[in-house]
């Protein structure tokens, strides 16, 4: 019980001085790690998560540095130590990985030589020995034929492979400790599952510790032993991770938990944490939760709570303070609407609204002409879709799923008309194709809601310009429909005055679905509208859609690469591979009774909540080039069930108990029922 | 390999065939070609006789074609003014422009790029804040007036430099050569500074900034936190990195210190082929006029060539294809 830790925090602050203000990112925390064990840190982005793992490795950026407290590694405290002392733990005795695999590894040396400099650096092996080493670490970390691929430069990696390589490197001299930042976050579901089994077996094996930091709640809930969740700065609460999942003490833990959604559950709204995450030089007094804790009372402005025991956890909370919270029952009204969400039952009889037949979308990536001749090679063509049929009927929700890069967003483009298509037709409410009034009646949201407003534009002039100019349009006609409409996605009227940089991602969000709203679309095209927000931030825009598609009748086409997401606001899924739908079907089918071996294959790959620490069943293989896509099904170098059939003939899609699948195994009637293996 | 290195070669004749072009016109279009030649006396006859026997009633392409032939192989037609082949004052001046070019390109280099790393691995200290502001000095004054300065002051003034010629030469050859007596260092010395100055803080602060950029990058991050050595991270990792895309550019700059030259020698008055162009646009010398461009332009492509290939050896994407 009482095993020393290997890591120990204490009170660490960091600051961050800046013109202004001295802005403390990390404050008075304090945690532990033992060794062998996983502790998984959570929070949304700007929580100070990061800088943590840097301040255990001295890596926090200047002007920013440690500016109280401790911290102790191994029996020896490591935050005043010299550069040069500090240089012989990094790498040797605590490793680091970073979030972004195709970033993370120097372009201009082959894989080889980086893991040989690293070893060489801190284990006294010679260059021959380093390098049977890093073969050794290449073959554990999963890379095939390793004794070529050594040789390689990164480039010639895929993102998957690279965070392998990235993960040998940071194992390369047996490290006690791993401080894992966001690894898997920049993969793709099946490739993370891969690393994150490749992870936990690796560091069970040598009995490492990992620090692993993201806001990915499955990861958490099947990899860590304890998890603590950070909010603004602070350490809100810790505890065994059965605990913080399943029984969350801290009001912001049960609404987090709440706001992601999850398959297999049927809620119409998520829960909601309103407002976001306080910026650092505006942190509110006392608890700095209270102005968005439903559970608040007078006492939580007035003092900072600190961690206190409660249960297995620690909470910093004055709910379970003996005095202070006598009496208050912690976090009602954080539930989530647990009534059947009506839009996912189409009462209406169909009327369809948009109609996409044979849709194709090649982009030629051709060299140039001099290049193609020298190297007798032809034009070349990514076919981002290839040959897509679907409808989307009045009032529901499509949702389109898929790895990165299998066209989701091409598709996306394609229907506004910000592609001209190479082959098909796209016939939106019986018109064939690009009048000029379908533009109105359609309207884009995109991911980046950084990118899509114009930083210098006032709100104001960003929604007004969305409005279409109509009969008699007087000033004070279009001030007040700017404001009608910020009012609809939940801004306030003052809020069109400002500019885009002073508003959080969510609001952001908001800005642009208020701009598309301006237009009285009929139809919303959303790429990805939530992927680049926390997932608190997540659930209010995902509410937001829902209320305003019932308000207004709105039918959505949601892209997105999150299962849950889609499986939340969606009335009929499609799933997307190399360019094609393999299979579409109502979103309940589609996810009780999936039939495609893709489809199968990504449910899987979904970490499970309510099952701590399984294992998710491991994907093989990578999404392969839409240049050269593989012959046949195009999944066939992936797919268990493939024959040689599958490799030469591309699968038609027939109907299969209430879905649509393009699959030769389900034609052969050769594929085992769901779940029954 | 092999088709890079073709198409890359390739590219460089078509750029050379539109430059001869163009020269070929001037040389061709702009006056008279005939009139140069011969006196205000010479007969029609005499002179319709000339205008044959030089081809010159050929069709255009013949013509063009004979153009690139005799360019070939160094023929460049007789200069106006001096009624010499052009081929031969070329060879006479070029001497002059490439060794002063070739140490003002060294200057620039072994001082810009040094400076260049060192003010961003050493943002705060004194030397770099002061290299900072002396490079703007660089930056922002125009060649002829820091070349006028120097002569103030070390000719004029202190009298240690010679403020024109190139000093005494060797003969090497059908090279003349300064660098072998102490008079032909010293009047290099001012100069190659003046020509090498502005490119001198161009690439110091392309260096610094590129440099800068290097070092944010997630694998210098990643590459500390692997406990890798200060020295292995700046050099090995950083430098390599920022030198990928400080070649082309600073390939192109040394291209432009040969263009520049004119400038500068026509401050110091020395006797290379900027000086040679000037004179020949106050002499209206068409053919010397021509050929310059032209030789100008081979600099450019050649210089362009070998920066493109160095691309491809420093730059592992360029040089290993995608894939398994
Ligand atoms: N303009 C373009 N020119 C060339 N290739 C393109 C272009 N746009 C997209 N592609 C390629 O087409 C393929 C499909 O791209 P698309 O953006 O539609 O994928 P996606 O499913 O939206 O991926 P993600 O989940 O990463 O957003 C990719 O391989 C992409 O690189
Ligand atoms: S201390 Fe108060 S405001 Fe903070 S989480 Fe607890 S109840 Fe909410
Ligand atoms: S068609 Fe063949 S390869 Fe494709 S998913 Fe079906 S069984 Fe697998
Ligand atoms: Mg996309």
């Amino acid at each position: 019980m009482t095993d020393k830790p290997l890591l120990e925090v204490r009170n660490l602050r960091v600051e961050f001085p800046t013109r202004e203000a001295t802005l403390v990112a990390v404050d008075d925390i304090s945690f532990h790690i033992n060794a062998g064990e996983v502790l998984g840190v959570v929070g949304e982005s700007g929580a100070g998560k990061s800088m943590t793992g840097a301040a255990i490795i001295g890596l926090i950026e200047p002007p920013g540095h440690i500016a109280g407290g401790e911290i102790i590694f191994d029996g020896q405290r490591i935050d005043n130590l010299s550069n040069t002392e500090i240089r012989k733990i990094r790498g040797r005795h605590i490793g680091a990985i970073f979030q972004d695999p195709l970033t993370s590894l120097n372009p201009l040396h082959t894989v080889g030589r980086q893991i040989i400099d690293t070893i060489i650096t801190h284990l006294p092996l010679s260059q021959k020995q380093a390098r049977t080493r890093a073969l050794e670490l290449l073959k554990e970390v999963g890379i095939p034929s390793a004794e070529e691929r050594i040789d390689h430069y990164p480039h010639q990696f895929s993102g998957g492979m690279r965070q392998r390589v990235v993960i040998a490197l940071a194992l390369c001299a047996d490290p006690k400790l791993i401080i894992a930042d966001e690894p898997t976050t920049a993969l793709d579901v099946s490739i993370q599952a891969q690393i994150i089994n490749l992870l936990k077996g690796l560091c069970s094996q040598y009995d490492t510790a990992i620090m692993l930091v993201t806001h990915d709640m499955g990861v958490i809930a099947e990899t860590a032993d304890r998890v603590a969740v950070m909010y603004a700065g602070r350490i809100g609460e810790i505890g065994p991770v059965a605990d913080i999942i399943q029984q969350p003490k801290l009001p912001y833990t049960v609404g987090l938990m709440g706001s992601i959604p999850a398959i297999g559950e049927d809620v119409e709204r998520l829960t909601q944490i309103d407002g976001s995450m306080p910026r650092l030089n505006a942190l509110p007094s006392g608890c700095r939760f209270h102005p968005r804790c439903p559970s608040a009372f007078a006492y939580c402005a007035i003092e900072r709570p600190e961690l206190i025991e409660a249960g297995n956890s620690q909470v910093a909370c004055w709910l379970y303070d003996k005095e202070k919270g006598q009496g208050k029952s912690p976090a009602h009204g954080l539930q989530k609407t647990h009534t059947k969400a009506v839009s996912k039952t189409t009462t209406q009889p169909a009327n369809t609204l948009l109609q996409v037949e044979g849709l194709k979308q090649y982009f030629d990536v051709s060299p140039p002409l001099l290049t193609r001749l020298l190297e007798r090679t032809g034009r070349k063509y990514v076919h981002a879709v290839d040959g897509l049929d679907f409808t989307i009927n009045r009032g529901e929700t499509f949702g389109l799923v898929g790895e990165s890069g299998c066209g989701k967003s091409t598709v996306a483009r394609a229907i506004v008309g910000l592609y001209k298509a190479t082959d098909g037709t796209i016939c939106f409410d019986y018109v064939d194709d690009g009048g000029l009034d379908d533009k109105q009646r359609m309207q884009m949201i995109f991911q980046d809601p950084h990118a899509s407003l114009n930083p210098r534009w006032r709100v104001r002039e960003i929604v007004a310009e969305a409005i279409p100019a109509g009969t008699g349009s007087t000033k004070q006609k279009i001030t007040a429909r700017v404001g009608e409409l910020l009012a609809q996605v939940g801004l306030a009227a003052e809020d069109a005055r400002k500019y885009p940089h002073e508003f959080s991602g969510g609001q952001r969000q908001r800005i642009s679905i208020a701009r598309a709203l301006a237009g009285e679309p009929e139809f919303l095209v959303c790429d990805e509208p939530t992927s680049a927000l926390d997932v608190s931030v997540q659930a209010q825009i995902l509410n937001l859609m829902v209320d305003l598609q019932r308000r207004m009748g709105l039918t959505y086409l949601f892209i997105s690469h999150d299962l849950a997401v889609v499986n939340h606001i969606s009335t009929k899924v499609g799933v997307m591979y190399l360019g094609r739908l393999v299979e579409w079907a109502d979103t309940d089918t589609l996810f009780s009774n999936p039939q495609h071996p893709y489809t199968r294959m990504l449910l899987d790959s979904i970490p499970d909540l309510t099952n701590i620490g399984a294992k998710r069943s491991q994907v093989g293989g990578e999404v392969p080039s839409p240049i050269n896509p593989p012959s046949g099904c195009t999944f066939h170098p992936r797919c268990p069930f493939a024959t040689d059939r599958c490799k030469s003939e591309i699968p038609i899609a027939s109907s299969v108990s209430g879905s649509s699948v393009a699959c030769h195994a389900i034609e052969e009637k050769r594929l085992p029922d769901w779940k029954t293996s | 390999m092999l088709s890079f290195v073709l198409s890359r070669i390739l590219q460089s004749f078509i750029v050379m065939i539109g430059v001869s072009l163009v020269a070929f016109s001037l040389f061709t279009y702009v006056g008279d070609p005939i009139s140069n030649l011969v006196g205000i006396q010479t007969s029609d006859a005499k002179r319709e006789k000339l205008r044959e026997s030089l081809g010159l009633n050929d069709p255009m392409p013949v013509q063009f074609l004979r153009f690139i032939e005799r360019a070939s192989q160094f023929e460049f037609g007789i200069s106006y003014q001096q009624k010499r082949k052009v081929g031969d004052i070329i060879a006479e001046r070029l001497p002059a422009t490439l060794e002063l070019s070739f140490v003002s390109a060294m200057l620039a280099l072994l001082i810009g790029i040094p400076a260049g790393i060192y003010t961003a691995l050493h943002r705060k200290s004194w030397f770099s804040h002061f290299m900072l502001s002396a490079s703007l000095v660089g930056v922002s004054l125009p060649t002829f007036l820091i070349g006028i300065m120097l002569i103030f002051v070390f000719a004029v003034n202190f009298n240690i430099l010679p403020s024109f010629g190139r000093g005494e030469v060797v003969k090497l050859g059908f090279w003349s050569t300064g660098f072998l007596t102490a008079s032909g260092l010293k009047a290099l010395i001012m100069p190659s500074i003046t020509l090498a100055l502005f490119q001198m803080t161009l690439i110091m602060r392309l260096v610094r900034s590129e440099m800068l950029e290097v070092l944010r990058a997630d694998y210098i991050k990643f590459a500390r936190a692997r406990g890798l050595s200060d020295r292995m991270v700046n050099f090995s990792y950083a430098l390599m990195n920022t030198l990928v895309p400080v070649i082309t550019i600073t390939g192109l700059q040394l291209g432009s210190i040969i263009a520049f030259a004119i400038i500068t020698e026509t401050v110091f008055q020395w006797p290379g082929l900027g000086l040679m162009f000037i004179q020949a646009i106050n002499e209206v010398d068409i053919p010397v006029m021509s050929t310059y461009l032209l030789l100008i332009a081979m600099f450019f492509v050649i210089i362009n060539l070998i920066v493109d290939l160095l691309y491809y050896f420093v730059d592992p994407r360029l040089r290993v294809k995608q894939g398994d």
